[in-house]
């Protein structure tokens, strides 16, 4: 087994309220998680689950009630650490007086780069992220998108090993996600590990080695994106079409096959869910009607159905203690 | 200390591209030329009137300049979050403070020495020379300096805990509080009662003071100022701020960036 890159251990925060601050909220109620060296996990969960929470502890941005973490092997109050690591703040916000390159400059001055190794940098990071033509731009000039992207050049400008991103697609429009994919799976290929927070089910089920999904503070359930949501199959979805494309076969053949006035219909195809044990039967009749069978699946509970699930779940359980208290 | 240096270059470089602070050395720029309208008309007493114009001058819009500035230092980064990637860096929080106060005395120092070259200029203009009777000015003008030094500290520390007005009104109460601690020191038990006379004492002992700053009726006048003086002073401002800067830091570490 890899060593983890991000070891959590019982991670609380609360953070106090009220006029003497003397209630207290839990924010995150002790997470315990690993992430492995070299895979890219996703970190999933509603506005106001732990997400954030979770990733100012580790960046030392916040301190923990309670519980402990480890990055790269080491305590996350490791200064030096830090040489190691790029961080992607949730909606990121620059000094909007300077450049995108004087950004990245001074950025990577803490860093020990030479001052020629910092400029080839900054241009290489400018270009892979889509910036290259506003390198001279001053910031307070540039959309929400563009920001996201410097959040994200600033992030792994120094070439890190442990990259945590904070909502990266957030503010960007569908070519900037595409491009920030790509950005995330070339960290993959280079076997940098990637930590990420989404609201995004699709992109995580497309990027992610392994989920953790979070609400209410507490860690719900962790896996690969097909494990985490069960094994369980929900029946079996038949593709076919129609002869003659099934302009008037419908009508014609639905005296012979009641299935398929059941089948959805998109274009010339239909699209029948049946259970698995009538299955054959299913493809017999089918097959009688003429119908030409293009593929059979399995239909399995998607990560959208699994998160939902989850969160509902906490909601109700949220509710339930309310409703005692 | 490379990483101090990189945090206090940038802090420069923002006090330089803020308009604000260009408008303030306008403000100065100014201010000089009234002094030289006020020094024309008035009979022998052009240097006390343009000196004590232009150090007040100096002074005040320092003054503005270390108190707003500085309190922002600290609360702007954390407010627009600026600071969030920036913490992620191989920067300690101490670091990042001391950079900060560093960068904003840079700026006040070469925004305080073109504001003397202007009173130099303003002082040739009215006595056509220049004596060595005016070092006292030169002085007086880096006394300024240290004590603003010392109002950036306390406005970086209370805007480590504090809401960004809060410190500017508790900077404030402390610069005028220690305007008067050779007062406060001065109080004697049978005008008050004995308790407060001696806790005063204390306080005044805790209180920075920036009356021993106060040289501008001596530079005005060309009358010199001890080189102990200058050594006690350089002293003191480098003490205190140390002291208030690891305080600063101290409570700084600690807090939840929200």
């Amino acid at each position: 087994m890899a060593d983890a890159a991000i070891e959590v251990e019982g991670l609380t925060k609360d953070y106090p309220y009220g006029f003497l601050q003397l209630k207290k909220k839990r924010s995150l109620d002790a997470l315990t998680m690993q992430v492995q060296t070299g895979e890219v996990f996703g970190f999933l969960g509603p506005n106001g689950a732990g997400k954030s929470t979770t990733i100012k502890l580790l960046m030392r941005l916040i301190f923990p009630t309670a519980g402990s973490a480890r990055m790269l092997g080491k305590p996350i109050n490791d200064i030096g650490m830090h040489r190691d690591i790029g961080y992607l703040p949730e909606q990121p916000y620059f000094y909007d007086y300077l450049t995108a390159t004087e950004l990245l400059d001074y950025f990577a001055r803490f860093h020990d780069f030479s001052a020629g190794d910092r400029r080839e940098r900054v241009a290489r990071t400018l270009k892979k992220v889509g910036l290259a033509d506003s390198a001279r731009v001053q910031l307070r000039k540039f959309s929400k998108g563009m920001l996201q992207r410097v959040g994200l050049a600033q992030a792994i400008l120094h070439d890190p090993e442990l990259v945590v991103l904070d909502e990266p697609m957030s503010g960007l429009d569908p070519m900037g996600r595409r491009e920030v994919r790509d950005i995330i799976l070339e960290l993959k290929k280079q076997g940098k590990t990637v930590l990420f927070s989404t609201h995004i089910l699709s992109d995580a089920e497309m990027l992610c080695d392994r989920v953790g999904v979070i609400a209410g503070g507490k860690l719900q359930g962790v896996g690969a994106p097909s494990e985490i949501v069960g094994v369980k199959t929900h029946g079996m979805e038949i593709l076919f079409e129609l002869p003659g494309g099934g302009g008037n076969a419908t009508a014609g053949v639905a005296s012979g096959s009641a299935l398929v006035a059941q089948a959805t219909r998109t274009g010339d195809r239909y699209r029948l869910h049946v259970e698995e044990s009538g299955l054959y039967a299913a493809i017999e009749q089918l097959r009688a009607a003429s119908a030409k069978i293009l593929s059979v699946s399995q239909v399995k509970p998607s990560l959208e159905e699994y998160f939902m699930h989850v969160v509902e779940a906490d909601r109700k359980q949220a509710a339930a203690e309310a409703g005692e208290k | 200390m490379k990483r101090i240096g990189v945090v206090a270059l940038n802090t420069f470089r923002e006090a330089v591209r803020d308009r604000v602070l260009y408008s303030l050395v306008f403000f100065a720029l100014a201010m000089m030329a009234a002094a030289i309208v006020v020094g024309s008309i008035s009979i022998d007493i052009e240097q006390i009137v343009i000196v004590t114009l232009g150090l007040s001058a100096i002074s005040i819009i320092g003054l503005l300049i270390a108190v707003f500035i500085g309190v922002g230092l600290v609360s702007k980064e954390i407010d627009k979050r600026t600071l969030y990637a920036l913490l992620a860096k191989p920067l300690r929080r101490w670091e990042f403070l001391t950079g900060k106060f560093a960068g904003l005395v840079f700026t006040l120092a070469v925004n305080t020495a073109a504001m003397a070259v202007a009173l130099f200029l303003a002082l040739y203009y009215v006595k056509h020379s220049l004596g060595r009777a005016d070092v006292a000015v030169l002085v007086a003008v880096y006394f300024i300096l240290l004590k603003l030094a010392l109002v950036v500290a306390l406005a970086m520390l209370f805007s480590c805990f504090t809401t960004p007005l809060l410190a500017i009104l508790f900077t404030g109460g402390l610069y005028v509080a220690g305007l008067f601690v050779h007062e406060l020191r001065g109080l004697q038990s049978d005008e008050i009662s004995l308790a407060l006379a001696t806790m005063l004492r204390w306080l005044s002992y805790l209180l920075p003071n920036f009356e021993n700053f106060d040289v501008m009726g001596a530079a005005a006048h060309g009358r010199a100022i001890p080189g102990a003086l200058i050594a006690q002073n350089t002293l003191y401002a480098a003490l205190y701020c140390a002291i208030v800067l690891v305080v600063a830091a101290a409570i700084f570490s600690r807090r939840n960036l929200k």
